[in-house]
Order: structure tokens, then sequence, then C-alpha cells
């Protein structure tokens, strides 16, 4: 099992052009482990000379098996996997699985509970693309970017930090609500990233978006056009780069978005630059986004009321006797869901995340799905880097923003 | 079921054998295997249905007929609606006609389907396996396919798991 | 009064040759870049400016297993990839040491399934385990002081070949 195989041409005959069987281009190997890929992606590239004239991307070095072993879960136990799936946007993912848990049971949730998972949404998509940010930079070989970039990250993780106790994989969405309530230096902490973080990004603007080194590696690379965009299902940043205003966030509204007022930035060019341009962009839209939701931020409950799927406060564990039972039932069996499916889909920074859950009538799920945006975005790259360079290579998969967590599952 | 999908629903039905199913408002449409492809390229085409969301696989295991049911997850831009057709497929042999014409982005989507579900697509121009290593026996996402669960280490038992387990020497 | 007022005087300095190997082992120990999944971007901020590796004196990692001693596993390490660790766990030159970052390289920790590697210890033998899903910056400073402290407490003696 630990030993390595020799590379067996014949897998791949079909998919290289002629010329490769002959030797007159060379199959190069762009292995799992390599500076500049982010994570472990292989890349089988044919390449003649420096040009790349097919790029067959070898995937799967991260398979971890969560859609089954989330079959094997009860569904609140479940979800602390869903984190390590696209572990960028952890929040962003526990909201796509504890949304699709609501509409299969049929839960309403507060709009206390609402605004607060907002605001956390958002505050990881900034963290989202803050790292985009630094790979960016990184691979690009702009090296301070990554500095100042992780220097911002580590005010969002000490948000998270606060609200949950956990830096990254903080399972602090739970159906119904929340885990539990924001602590009284929630609002100063956001209030002062708010105030801090504008002129950052126009810092980071300052650094790249004139430069010229960045303009030429970047500006014309790695077009894609709308139509195959769609074709190949890219979502996200990827179709706004390229000219279709396309955000769940607007089109299909979930957990209260559609009572803040932001913009969807959009380009029309479709090339790398554009992609970084739209993802700078989101950062101001997010910010405006976090300060809405915590100026209207109401006071209330943080869950719901429904004992079947909510667990109740300990406090009334003592004198009520169906808190009892409810708490007893949900921890040891959990609650059943309906034997039939649903399938939702919210706005991650890398695209359409969605859940596709089926139940089966008992406490565990039948079937979970996740239709995961990293997955389809890098079956774009085959288009998008016939006739490049190897170094624009680099550049592109780094703008398209891949995370393997998302792809391999 | 949203006004605008009406049509479209009433469309598909006259055309192709089907069975309509509404859950939280969403259109759950049956239809056959062979007319799938077709189905397909009158949505994109007709009612401009231009990406293709999802396509996975549920198993009703021990059931055999069906088996499967191949889920596509369609979503429209232009008119800003969502529709999933479904495809029940047999135990026995499972097979699936290819919508890499219709949809590129089916030609990862497919392979995982052989891949986890051993679903045999006709027509695909690649098909290899995409997750698991290639050498791989059997489909991992069948429900008789086992977990894979490890005994967990605990006081009692560490020292006979730790006698079991393929520690690397050097 | 002693010898040691003399010879500070005369710029000479006494100790024994496995202090000093072992010194010069700890204070400039490069780890290779094996950042799998999501412990590699706490690894990453453990190299940023706010918890600074560096200090510690892991000022750069390198790509290539050829110019590094030590090898970071960080995240879970499926059965697909297992051989590719293999293999370069076998290029790395010795001396070499291999810290298991988090708890699904020290033992698959959420993930008990057919895709993981149940534990990296099955593939590579690992020095030091740091626990934590992922584990905090200080954490994996932590586990490589410790890796320090387990260098230089080493003799000649086991290293060598009968």
């Amino acid at each position: 099992m630990a030993q390595l195989e020799e590379a067996n041409l014949d897998l791949y005959k079909h998919l290289v052009s002629e010329r490769a069987l002959t030797g007159e281009t060379m199959l190069l190997n762009m292995g799992p482990q390599h500076p500049s890929t982010h994570g472990v992606l292989r890349l089988l590239l044919e390449l003649d000379g420096e040009t790349v004239i097919n790029c067959i991307p070898d995937i799967g070095y991260l398979h971890t098996g969560i859609e089954k072993n989330m079959e094997a879960k009860t569904y609140l136990k479940a979800e602390v996997m869903s984190d390590r799936l696209d572990y960028m946007n952890t929040m962003g993912n526990n909201l796509a699985y504890v949304l699709a848990v609501e509409k299969l049971v049929e839960l309403d949730v507060p709009p206390r509970a609402q605004a607060i998972r907002v605001i956390l949404t958002e505050l990881q998509r900034i963290a989202s693309h803050l790292v985009f940010l630094g790979a960016f930079g990184l691979d690009l070989a702009a090296m301070s970017v990554f500095l100042y970039c992780f220097r911002e990250r580590e005010a969002i993780l000490d948000i998270a930090e606060l609200c949950s106790g956990q830096r990254m994989m903080t399972t602090y969405f739970r159906p119904g609500g929340l885990w539990r309530d924001v602590p009284v230096e929630f609002e100063a902490a956001v209030r002062n990233f708010l105030k801090i973080f504008p002129k950052r990004v126009d810092e980071y603007e300052t650094l790249l978006t004139k430069n010229p080194i960045l303009l030429d590696r970047t500006v014309g690379i790695g077009k894609l056009d709308i139509a195959t965009a769609l074709q190949h299902g890219a979502t996200g940043p990827m179709l706004r780069a390229s000219g279709l205003n396309w955000d769940l966030r607007k089109a299909r509204p979930y957990s209260g978005y559609e009572q803040y007022d932001f913009n969807v930035p959009t380009r029309t060019e479709g090339d790398t630059f554009a992609r970084y341009i739209v993802r700078i962009e989101e950062f101001r839209e997010s910010m405006k986004i976090v300060e809405q939701a915590l100026n209207k931020l109401p006071m209330g409950p943080i869950n719901s009321d429904n004992r079947k799927f909510v667990p109740p406060p300990r406090s009334e564990l003592g004198v009520s006797m169906e808190s009892l039972i409810h708490h007893f039932k949900l921890w040891t069996e959990g609650f059943p869901a309906p034997k039939a499916s649903v399938y939702s889909a919210v706005e991650s920074p890398r695209g359409e995340l969605g859940v596709y859950l089926e139940g089966d009538g008992g406490p565990k799920p039948q079937r979970v799905h996740w239709r995961t945006p990293s997955f389809d975005n890098l079956s774009t790259i085959e288009k998008m880097v016939r006739g490049h360079l190897v170094a624009d290579l680099v550049a592109i998969l780094a703008s398209i923003d891949i995370v393997l967590g998302d792809i391999d599952r | 079921m949203d006004k605008k999908l009406e049509p479209i629903v009433q469309a598909l039905q006259e055309k192709y054998t089907t069975s309509i199913e509404e859950f939280r408002d969403e259109v759950h449409i049956f239809i056959e295997a062979e007319q799938i492809v077709d189905a397909l390229t009158l949505l994109r085409d007709k009612y401009d249905f231009e990406l293709l969301s999802a396509l996975t696989a549920t198993d009703y295991w021990p059931q055999q007929s069906p088996r499967f049911h191949v889920i596509y997850q369609l979503s429209s831009i232009a008119r800003n609606l969502t529709l999933q057709l479904r495809v029940p497929l047999n135990g026995h042999n499972p097979k699936l006609p290819t919508s890499t014409r219709v949809y590129q982005v089916a030609n990862w989507r497919e392979r995982e389907l052989l891949d986890m579900f051993g679903i045999e697509i006709e027509g695909h121009p690649d098909p290899r396996r995409i997750l698991m290593p290639e050498g791989t026996q059997g489909h991992p996402l069948r429900k008789d396919f086992p977990l894979g669960y490890e005994e967990p280490q605990f006081t009692f038992n560490v020292e006979e798991i730790n006698l079991r387990k393929p520690y690397a020497k050097d | 009064m002693g010898i040691e007022q003399k010879l500070g005087n005369m710029g000479i300095a006494t100790t024994t040759l496995e202090t000093v190997v072992n010194w010069s082992r700890t204070n400039a120990m490069w780890p290779m870049l094996f950042g799998l999944a999501c412990c590699a971007i706490e690894m990453m901020a453990a190299q940023a400016s706010h918890y600074d590796m560096s200090r510690f004196g892991m000022e750069l990692m390198r790509a290539s297993p050829r110019q590094s001693d030590l090898m970071i596993v960080a995240g879970r390490l499926s059965r697909k990839m297992a051989p590719v660790l293999r293999q370069l766990y076998d290029q790395m030159p010795e001396p070499k040491w291999v810290i298991a970052m988090g708890d699904c390289a020290s033992c698959s920790g959420v993930f008990n399934n057919y895709a993981l590697v149940q534990g990296v210890d099955e593939i590579v033998p690992v020095d030091v385990y740091v626990a934590g899903c992922p584990p905090r910056p200080e954490a994996l400073i932590h586990g490589v002081v410790t890796l320090y402290e387990k260098v230089k407490g080493e003799k000649f003696k086991d290293l060598a070949v009968t």
C-alpha cells in the first residue's frame, strides 16, 4: 500500500494530444506536494516548451469520506464534520447545513439568531478572501501581502473565539438558532474591526492593484466567458468576474439577507485581474452588511421554541419533566426527520454551496450530498489554461481560489 | 409550486412519462433513464435552465428496484427557478446515458457517480475513477460498502489494539 | 579562582560534541511544506507575523524534501496520498524528524472511515504528536519546542550504526 506505482500513460492516452505519445511534447507532473498548489492537487501538464497544451487535474488526494460518514451519525453530530469541508469558510458550511436541516424539519429561527448568523458569515467571508489575497500574493511572489492578510485574519479569529471558544471549527450555528448567545464584548470587538479594516483594504490596493508586475501577470490571462462558465457550473466570483450578476444572497435570500442593502460587484473581462478585483470589492460590501446587521441587531431569544428539535436550557431541566424527557431523547437518539429530500444553497466565498439532504424517517440522514463550488470551478481550468505559460497557470490557479477540502470532500 | 414553474412542469408531463412530487415548495419530477438527455436538452434550450447545480445519487439498499435515484438539480438564472429531476435505476446493472453534451460539468460529476456508486455511464468520454485511487474494489457510497470503522483505543484495550495496528518501523 | 575565570578571558568555551551538534540541529531546523488540509492554515498562521515561528529557527519552509529536516504532517492523510507521503519521507536526508500536527494526523480525528489513514504513524515514525482540531499556533509552537527538548537529549550512541 505504501509504495508508489509507476505512472501509467494508458490511463491518460485519450486526454493528451498525439504529440505527447511521440515525445514531441513533454508530460510533466505538477505533483500533489508543490509550493504553489492550494492543497494536494495533482496536475498533469502537457508542455510544449513552456506553453501548456493540456492540463489534466487529478483530484482525490484529500478524499475524506465525509458524505458516507455523515450517514452514520445523527443530524446534530454530523454538523461537526461539515466545518471540515471548506475549511476557509467554516461558519458558511455550518450555515448551509443548518439551513437544510431547518428546511427539512420545518423549524423557525428567531430574528436575533438570523442577524448574528449573517454577521459571522460575512466576517468569515472576509477571512476567506484574506487568505485568497495572501495566497495570491504568495504565488505571484509578493510575500508581504501574505503577512498583512494574516494579521487581519487574527482579529476575525479572535471574534470567533470570543463567541464559540474555537478559532476555526466552531460549529456555532445549530438547527434552530445558535449554540449560545454572543458575549457582551462581541459588539465592541466587531466595531473595532470595522473601524480598522477599511484603511487596510486601501493599503492592500495600493500594494497590488496598480502594481505593473501584477498587471502584466494577470491582465488578459485566463479568460473565461459566461457561456463556458455556466456550462461548467462555475458560480461565485468566477461568474461575476465574467459579467453575470448572480448572487444567491440577492436572488434567493436566506437568513434575513433581504433586509440589508448591498451591491454585488461584477466585472466584464473575465480574466485573473477581474477575479481579484471582484474579491477586493466584496471586502467592502461585506463590511457594509456587517455594519447594518450590527446596528439593527434585535433583542430576543436565540433559539427556536420547538423543544422536539432544540435542546432546552439547562436551568429548566431541574423543574420541568417534559424538558428532561426532551433533553434525554435529543441526546440519546436525536430528532427524526421526514422521509423526503431538500436542496438548500447558500453563497459561499467560492460560489454556490448547496446541501442535498434526504431523511429516512429516523434520526440519521439517508443521504447528505454537498454541492461544493470548488469542484465545478476547477473543471474550468482545462479550458482557461490552454496556450498560456506555466507561470500563468500558477496565477490562474490562485485566482480560481480552490480549497481542496471542498473538492475532495 | 411557483407560478412560473407550472407551464414548464406541464410541458414535461406531456412529453415524457413523469410523476411529480412536491415538498416544502420544491418540485421533484421523476423521469425514465432513456428520456433524461432529451428532457435536459429541452429544459436548457427552451426554458433557460443554464446551470446544472448538482448531479448526485442516493442508494436505497436493500430495496433493489429501484435501488438508485439519480438526482439532477437544475437552476435557471434568467427566470430564477429551480427544478429537480430524479431518475430511478435498478440495482442490477444500473446504466445511465451521459449528459456531457448538454452540460459540460456532467463530465466530472458522472465520473463521481461511477466512482462512488458504480453506475455505468454510457457514452462518457473519460470513464475513470475520480476520487478513489485507481484499483479500488467496490464503490464507497453504496450502503453495503462498510464504513471502515476502526475500534477506538480506550485504556482497557489499548495494548491489544497496539499489537494489531500496523505501525511504521524506522 | 577556578579554571572558568581563566578560560573566559582567553575566549575559549568548553562543551561536549553532542551538545554542539544538537544545538546546531535545533537552532535552524527547516520544516518541509506538507500542509494537507485545515491544519495547514493554522501552520501558515503560526508562520505569519502574529505567532512567529522564525523566532524558533524555522525561518522558511522548503518545498523540497532534500533540503529540509523536519516534516510537519498537517492535516488528514487519505489512502491515495499515503504512498506519496512515504516517498517524500524517504527522500529526506538524515537526520529527520516528524511532527504529527492535529488530530487527523495523530489518530484520524473526527473521521473513522475507509478513506483516511488512521494516524500517520502507520506510514512514518512520529516523534511528537500535537493535539487539537486544529491546534492553536501556540500549541504547534509548544510541539516544536518539545521536539527541540527531545533533540537536545539525543545521544550519539543511539544513532550509531553497528
